[in-house]
């Protein structure tokens, strides 16, 4: 494997990782309403709290290393999408600070602003995440200068949307297993109701998008039939999946997680498949498509970074399970809490 | 001033870095901080600075969150905004921000869990670890961001390829590229820059508790830290700047004679400017008071040797003089102020009056925004004295913008960060002014511990351990 496809496969690392971390922190703040008691609140912000942070850093890390692998690209894109970029970073600076402002103060007026602040911020990021990913399977109007040649309508089209409204099913559904994972008693409980309800309302999105992205998006599988393998993934898919409602049904929770997880994996998968091996696929005309070759950084750069990265992964690896293993079981509010 | 995509983008970076850069100098000093009285903690199982630790960790975590908030909006904008700077210097500056993802933003954040939300779920060791760790990633994050900077001012380590709107920057030495010839330099000055703004960010709030005879046991252990850190941090700003400057005449020498509106090269010494006015225009600074020949020795250790000035240059190469002149001198001026007033603060502490000199902290309560303003200003004389050049020599800043972005997409956004970061100032100060007026809590009940002792402790720790933790610091 050449240096160029490493990076490709490990920017879908980076993306696989942020999708599954952040995904159900994105989660729980889309569902963050639905409860309506300040406690129940709390215990939502706090099951997340030691570490959307660290979550949100694969995000960082995913732009770094975009930025550094192809530039051209990052340019492109960054650039192209501006305004849409804009809407992200607001949504990602309110949903920082929500969670960091809303408990300092008693008053009920302050706690409902951030509250609504979190809940917004979370399904517009969320939202955001899945036009990009639609806009980035349908091509986008790239010239032959490499540069974005359209506005932001071309960015809003009807398949872009559905995939969009596709991330925030997926995310809630993640969020709420992982809510469910981490709560007990009643609002347990409700929980429970409320993974069967979002796991139903992503199944229809989910075939509802899977049959238009096949009927639409003729790149979806242009790499079907040069990598058989693929059909694994999704076969995978399809498995984990199935996979969510046998275990919620055997109250297994750690395994409907686990599934769920392998979902967004297989599904970011599917996503890097599409694209390859291209990373962005002009809709004007295939040869100016900015490609894992034509948009990359030197070979040296690519090896000093692949060596950096393998340099850092392991530590991450454990920074990672440390955290997770101190802030392992059910959340309780205490006097450290947000 | 034409508000096209050139200048409107400048605005934003501009808006954007500087309310960015109100928060990492805190967290980076702040950490130091925090392991020197977890260090003293360890050693002495003295609950005050257990007491302490937790309540500057409070402190530490706001800040943080609005680094981290405010941080994102910086890596989007290189893209977003800067598209060709993006193209053109990726594949050198990208390395840096990638090791800066992977080595010091995981670490941070992973970390700052524990040490936030850890302190009954994990031992004072592995807390104390944690925050060493903490620490040490936002020293980490702080030295890739430098070096990709410095390498905007003095780039090194490096090709270039292709023509014309294709050329872009190859690396060739990651080593060299790293320890480019202005790199040490300014990641000494920027960490020296944030931990006296986090000694008189700790001055502040110790001298206020102390002058409203609350928490007062746990005002003077973080006073003296603080202080000792503050003094040390001053006078190492002072001598460090020097060498700094020294090195700014070798490298960006237009730069130099913005910071000292020296308009001609003259014959013999050139002259210092304590104060003054320079008129761009008619090449001259007005009103102002100059010692001769100190810059030249100053610069070249010789009275007679002229320094290089901005007639060297062609005009379309100088940078904006007045801002450039204005920021540096200011700062300069702010830098002895901060060893005057600390070495006024040791000289009662010497005598053993520190905590009766009422006026004295008063003027340290005060003082807060002052490091604030002059890590600002520092940045500013650095970038505004880099222009016209995003990549000093290489590519101007008016060649580096996006080519896709049009004018009122960034006004728009313009807007909304400042009406956005102007919500979250006032929101991050009233929450910060809550946590101040809120105070320390004691960790364990008053019975237990009798308060002469623990006054009795604080002295003999800061007469003898003092020193310590701020060694660890450098």
């Amino acid at each position: 494997m050449d240096l160029n496809t490493l990076w490709f496969l490990l920017l879908g690392v980076l993306l696989a990782g942020y999708a599954i971390l952040d995904g159900f922190d994105l989660g729980v703040g889309i569902l963050h309403l639905a409860v309506r008691k300040d406690h129940e609140r709390r215990i939502f912000m706090n099951s997340i709290g030691p570490i959307w942070d660290g979550n949100e850093v694969w995000l960082v890390t995913f732009g770094g290393a975009l930025f550094a692998a192809f530039p051209d690209v990052y340019a492109t894109v960054f650039s192209g999408f501006y305004t849409a970029f804009m809407l992200l970073l607001f949504a990602l600076i309110f949903r920082a600070v929500s969670m960091e402002f809303r408990s300092k103060r008693e008053a009920a007026g302050w706690r409902t602003f951030w509250d609504v602040s979190f809940c917004v911020s979370s399904a517009l990021a969320t939202f955001l995440f899945g036009v990009a990913v639609g806009n980035a399977m349908l091509g986008m109007p790239i010239g032959p200068n490499k540069e974005f040649q359209g506005g932001l309508a071309d960015l809003l089209s009807p398949y872009a949307l559905l995939v969009g409204l596709f991330a925030v099913a997926t995310f809630a559904m993640h969020g709420s297993i992982y809510l469910y994972l981490k709560t007990e008693g009643d609002l347990r409980k409700r929980i429970q109701g409320w993974m069967w309800r979002t796991f139903g309302t992503f199944l229809v999105l989910y075939l509802f998008t899977t049959i238009v992205t096949l009927v639409q998006v003729p790149l979806a599988t242009r790499n079907f039939t040069a990598h058989p393998w693929v059909w694994l993934v999704v076969l995978l898919n399809i498995m984990a999946i199935a996979n969510i409602p046998r275990a919620i049904v055997l109250g297994r929770a750690g395994y409907a997680f686990a599934s769920s997880c392998a979902t967004i994996a297989a599904l970011t998968c599917l996503f890097g498949v599409a694209l390859f091996p291209d990373l962005v696929h002009s809709s004007l005309d295939p040869k100016w498509s900015l490609s894992i070759y034509n948009a990359a950084s030197s070979e040296k750069t690519l090896r000093i970074m692949r060596n950096i990265a393998f340099l850092g992964m392991p530590f991450v690896i454990a920074y990672s399970a440390v955290v997770y293993w101190v802030f392992r079981g059910k959340v309780h509010v205490g006097k450290f809490s947000y | 001033m034409d508000l096209d995509v050139l200048t409107l983008s400048r605005i934003q970076f501009a808006l954007t870095v500087m309310f960015h850069y109100l928060f990492p100098p805190l967290t980076i000093g702040l950490g130091g901080l925090m392991v020197s009285l977890e260090w003293s903690y360890l050693r002495t199982r003295d609950r005050l600075y257990e007491e302490a630790a937790k309540f500057w960790t409070k402190i530490f975590a706001v800040n943080f969150a609005m680094g981290v908030a405010t941080g994102i909006v910086m890596e989007f904008q290189f893209g977003t905004n800067w598209a060709t700077y993006s193209r053109y210097v990726g594949d050198v500056f990208g390395s840096a921000l990638a090791a800066e993802g992977i080595f010091a933003f995981f670490l941070e954040s992973g970390f700052l869990a524990v040490l936030v939300f850890g302190w009954d779920k994990v031992s004072p060791r592995m807390h104390f670890f944690a925050s060493c760790m903490v620490a040490l990633g936002a020293i980490f994050s702080s030295i890739w961001i430098v070096v990709a900077n410095s390498w905007q001012q003095t780039p090194a380590g490096f090709h270039i390829v292709g023509e014309g709107l294709n050329a872009r920057a190859e690396i060739t030495d990651f080593w060299a590229m790293v320890f480019n010839p202005s790199s040490v330099h300014r990641l000494a000055h920027v960490l020296i820059g944030c931990y006296i703004l986090a000694a008189f960010f700790v001055m502040s709030v110790s001298a206020y508790y102390l002058l409203r005879r609350r928490h007062v046991d746990f005002a003077k252990t973080s006073f003296r830290q603080a202080l000792t850190m503050g003094t040390i941090m001053s006078l190492a700003a002072a001598i460090q700047g020097d060498f700094q400057a020294k090195k700014v005449a070798q490298t960006q020498p237009a730069k130099l004679a913005a910071m000292e509106a020296n308009f001609h090269t003259g014959d013999g010494g050139t002259p210092f400017y304590l104060f003054g006015l320079p008129d761009e225009k008619q090449q001259r600074v007005k009103a102002g008071i100059a010692v001769p020949n100190l810059l030249s020795w100053l610069v070249h250790g010789d009275t007679t040797k002229p320094v290089k000035g901005l007639d060297q240059f062609p005009r379309d190469e100088w940078p904006p003089v007045a801002m450039t002149f204005y920021s540096f001198h200011l700062m300069i001026w702010l830098g002895i102020l901060f060893i005057v007033m600390t070495l006024v603060a040791m000289f009662y502490r010497w005598r053993g009056t520190l905590f009766e000199q009422r006026w004295l902290l008063w003027a340290f309560v005060f003082a807060v925004p002052l490091p604030y303003l002059a890590n600002q200003l520092g940045w500013v004389a650095a970038e505004v004295g880099r222009q016209p050049w995003a990549v000093y020599g290489l590519l101007r800043t008016s060649d580096a913008i996006s080519k896709a972005v049009v004018a009122h997409q960034v006004l728009g956004s313009i807007i909304m960060f400042t009406l956005i970061y102007a919500l979250l100032f006032a929101a991050f100060l009233y929450v910060l002014n809550d946590k101040i007026q809120h105070g320390p809590e004691p960790v364990t009940p008053p019975e237990k511990t009798k308060p002469g002792d623990l006054i009795g402790v604080a002295a003999a720790r800061t007469g003898t351990g003092g020193s310590t933790p701020t060694g660890e610091k450098q």
